[in-house]
C-alpha cells in the first residue's frame, strides 16, 4: 500500500493520474502534462512535494556536523533564512543525496532531501551526527507545496498570514522565512521564480484549495521533471547516484574545496579523483531531428566510445528532444544517440536548456 | 466512463480497426490508450504501400512519458497515412476516433477482423488490466 499525502484527496478532485512514485501515491499529470509545464513557464503552477522529507538539525555544534557532513560549504551561509544546495556524499565521493540545507540558527538548521532516498539518508544523518551530539528530527507532520511559475509570488503572497506577507514578499532568491510552523522559501526546481512553503499537514488542504482559487494550477510530476530538465537541474537516481561523484554529473560548482583544511566526507577520494582527472562528463543534448530522447538510450561519440542518457526528454518550451547524458570526457559538439535502433545526431549543449521562461539554447 | 465506441473492433495491444465503405480499414490507437499514454509529441507512421502482417508493428506513438509501438490490427497493404499528425500529434489525444487516426490498410484476409474484440468486448478488456 503506497503512502498518501495530505493533499491525495484533492489530486483525485482534480482529476489527478496517480502514480507510484518512490512510494508514494503521486499525480503525474492532471490531464496534460504539456499544458501543465507551460503554465509554470508562463503564470503559475502548484506542485504537492510533500513525499519529500524535512529535516531539522539541531544542537550546538550543527554548523561544525554539516562542515563535515556537506560537500558544499555551510559557512556560506551567513544571513538566517540563506539556503545552499549541496550533495551529501560517501566516503568514495559518490552521492548519497542532494539536497537543500536552510540555516536558520547556529544551533537550528533545516534540511529538505529526496523522498526515494528517506531511509538510507535518515539512517546515514543518525549516525554521522552522533559524534556531533545533533539532533535529527524528521518532521512527518509537515506538508510541502512548491508555487512556481512568473506569477507565482503574486498569486501566492495574498494567502500568506499578515504577519509573514510582506518578509515573505522582501524575500531574495534563495533564501526563508518562518512563520509559526509555516516556512516560505523563494526557491524551487522549474527554473522560475516562486516559493517552497512548508505547513502543517493540517492546513495543506485548505491552503492548496486557496492557491486553485487563485488561479494556480495543480502540476503532476511528469511536468516537474520536464520543468527540471529544461532548467539544467539534476535528478537524484537519474543523474547521479552512489557510484557517480559530483564531478561527474556537473556537479562540481557544488563542492567547496576552500578552505583545504575542511574535512568533508568524501572529500579525499573527490581530491584523488579531481588530480587524476575524469574520463566522463554529464553534458546536455538538443536533439537536431525529429524524435525524443529517453533515459538510458546508449550515446555514441565517435572516436571516443559511448556514453548514456541519464535523462531524456521533450522540452515542451523548446519542442525539442532534449537530455543529459555522461558521455566520454573527450566528447566535442556532436554525438549520436541509439534512438529505437537508429543512430540519430545530437548537439551537446551547456544547460540550462530554459530559464525564466526564455530559451538559453539557439535552436 | 472510457470512450469506445461500440462499431469499432479492438486489438489487445489497443489499436482501434474502422472498416470503410470501400473495404479498407482505418486505424489508430484507442482513447484508453491516448489517456494512458498522455500528451504525444512525436508520431512515426509507415510507409503508403508497405505490406503488413496482422500483429507487426508499424507505427510508433511517442507521448512526453513514452514511445509506443502501433500493431496492425490486420494484415494488408498500407494504403494511406495521416500526414497532419506528423506537424500535430497531439490530434490523437483530441480525436483519437476521428482526426486521430493513423493510417489506412486495405485487408489482405477480411477473416482477421474477425479475431479482434467488439466494443463490448474492448470495455471488459479494459477493466480487466485496470486491476
Amino acid at each position: 500500500m503506497n503512502k498518501q499525502t495530505p493533499l491525495y484527496e484533492e489530486h483525485l478532485a482534480d482529476g489527478g493520474k496517480l502514480v507510484d512514485f518512490a512510494g508514494w501515491e503521486m499525480p503525474i499529470n492532471y490531464g496534460s502534462q504539456i499544458e501543465e509545464h507551460n503554465t509554470v513557464r508562463q503564470d503559475a503552477g502548484m506542485f504537492d512535494v510533500s513525499h519529500m522529507t524535512v529535516v531539522d538539525l539541531t544542537g550546538e555544534r550543527t554548523r561544525e556536523f554539516l562542515r563535515h557532513l556537506l560537500a558544499n560549504n555551510v559557512d556560506r551561509l551567513k544571513d538566517s533564512g540563506k539556503a545552499l544546495y549541496s550533495c551529501m556524499l560517501n566516503e568514495d565521493g559518490g552521492v548519497i543525496d542532494d539536497l537543500i540545507v536552510y540555516f536558520l540558527r547556529d544551533d537550528f538548521f533545516r534540511m529538505v532531501v529526496n523522498a526515494g532516498t528517506h531511509d538510507k539518508d535518515l539512517a546515514w544523518l543518525q549516525k554521522q551526527a552522533a559524534a556531533f551530539d545533533v539532533t535529527v528530527t524528521e518532521r512527518p507532520e509537515l506538508a510541502m507545496i512548491a508555487v512556481q511559475g512568473p506569477k507565482a509570488r503574486e498569486k501566492t503572497l495574498p494567502l500568506l498570514s499578515d504577519t509573514v506577507r510582506d518578509a515573505a514578499g522582501e524575500l531574495k532568491p534563495f533564501f526563508g522565512v518562518f512563520d509559526g510552523d509555516w516556512f516560505i522559501a523563494r526557491t524551487g526546481y522549474t527554473g522560475e521564480d516562486g516559493f517552497e512553503i512548508v505547513l502543517p499537514a493540517a492546513e495543506a488542504v485548505a491552503f492548496w484549495r486557496q492557491l486553485r482559487d487563485a488561479g494556480v494550477r495543480p502540476t503532476g510530476l511528469g511536468a516537474r521533471d520536464t520543468l527540471r530538465l529544461e532548467a539544467g537541474m539534476n535528478l537524484y537516481g537519474s543523474d547521479m547516484d552512489e557510484s557517480i561523484s559530483p564531478l561527474e554529473a556537473a556537479l562540481g560548482w557544488t563542492v567547496a574545496w576552500e578552505p583545504a583544511e575542511r574535512d568533508f566526507i568524501g572529500r579525499a577520494a573527490l581530491e584523488k579523483q579531481r588530480a587524476q582527472g575524469t574520463t566522463q562528463k554529464l553534458v546536455g543534448l538538443l536533439l537536431e531531428g525529429k524524435g525524443v530522447l529517453r533515459n538510458h538510450q546508449k550515446v555514441v561519440t565517435e572516436g571516443e566510445g559511448e556514453g548514456e542518457i541519464t535523462s531524456g526528454s521533450f522540452s515542451p518550451t523548446l519542442q525539442r528532444a532534449i537530455a543529459f547524458a555522461r558521455v566520454p570526457k573527450a566528447t566535442g559538439d556532436t554525438c549520436q544517440v541509439d534512438v529505437r535502433g537508429k543512430l540519430l545526431t545530437a548537439r551537446v549543449v551547456k544547460p540550462p536548456f530554459v530559464r525564466n521562461g526564455e530559451a538559453q539554447i539557439e535552436l | 466512463m472510457s470512450n469506445v465506441p461500440v462499431e469499432l473492433k479492438y486489438a489487445k495491444t489497443h489499436e482501434y480497426a474502422r472498416t470503410n465503405d470501400d473495404g479498407s480499414v482505418t486505424v489508430g490507437i484507442s482513447d484508453s490508450a491516448q489517456d494512458q499514454l498522455g500528451d504525444m509529441v512525436f508520431i512515426e507512421l509507415p510507409e503508403v504501400g508497405q505490406t503488413v502482417a496482422a500483429g507487426e508493428a508499424c507505427a510508433v506513438v511517442e507521448s512526453v512519458k513514452a514511445a509506443s509501438d502501433v500493431y496492425a490490427p490486420v494484415g494488408g497493404e498500407i494504403v494511406e497515412v495521416n500526414e497532419a499528425l506528423v506537424d500535430s500529434p497531439e490530434t490523437v489525444n483530441q480525436d483519437a476516433y476521428g482526426e486521430g487516426w493513423l493510417f489506412r490498410l486495405q485487408p489482405e484476409d477480411v477473416s482477421e477482423m474477425a479475431a479482434l474484440m467488439d466494443g463490448d468486448a474492448y470495455e471488459v478488456f479494459l477493466a480487466s488490466e485496470a486491476h
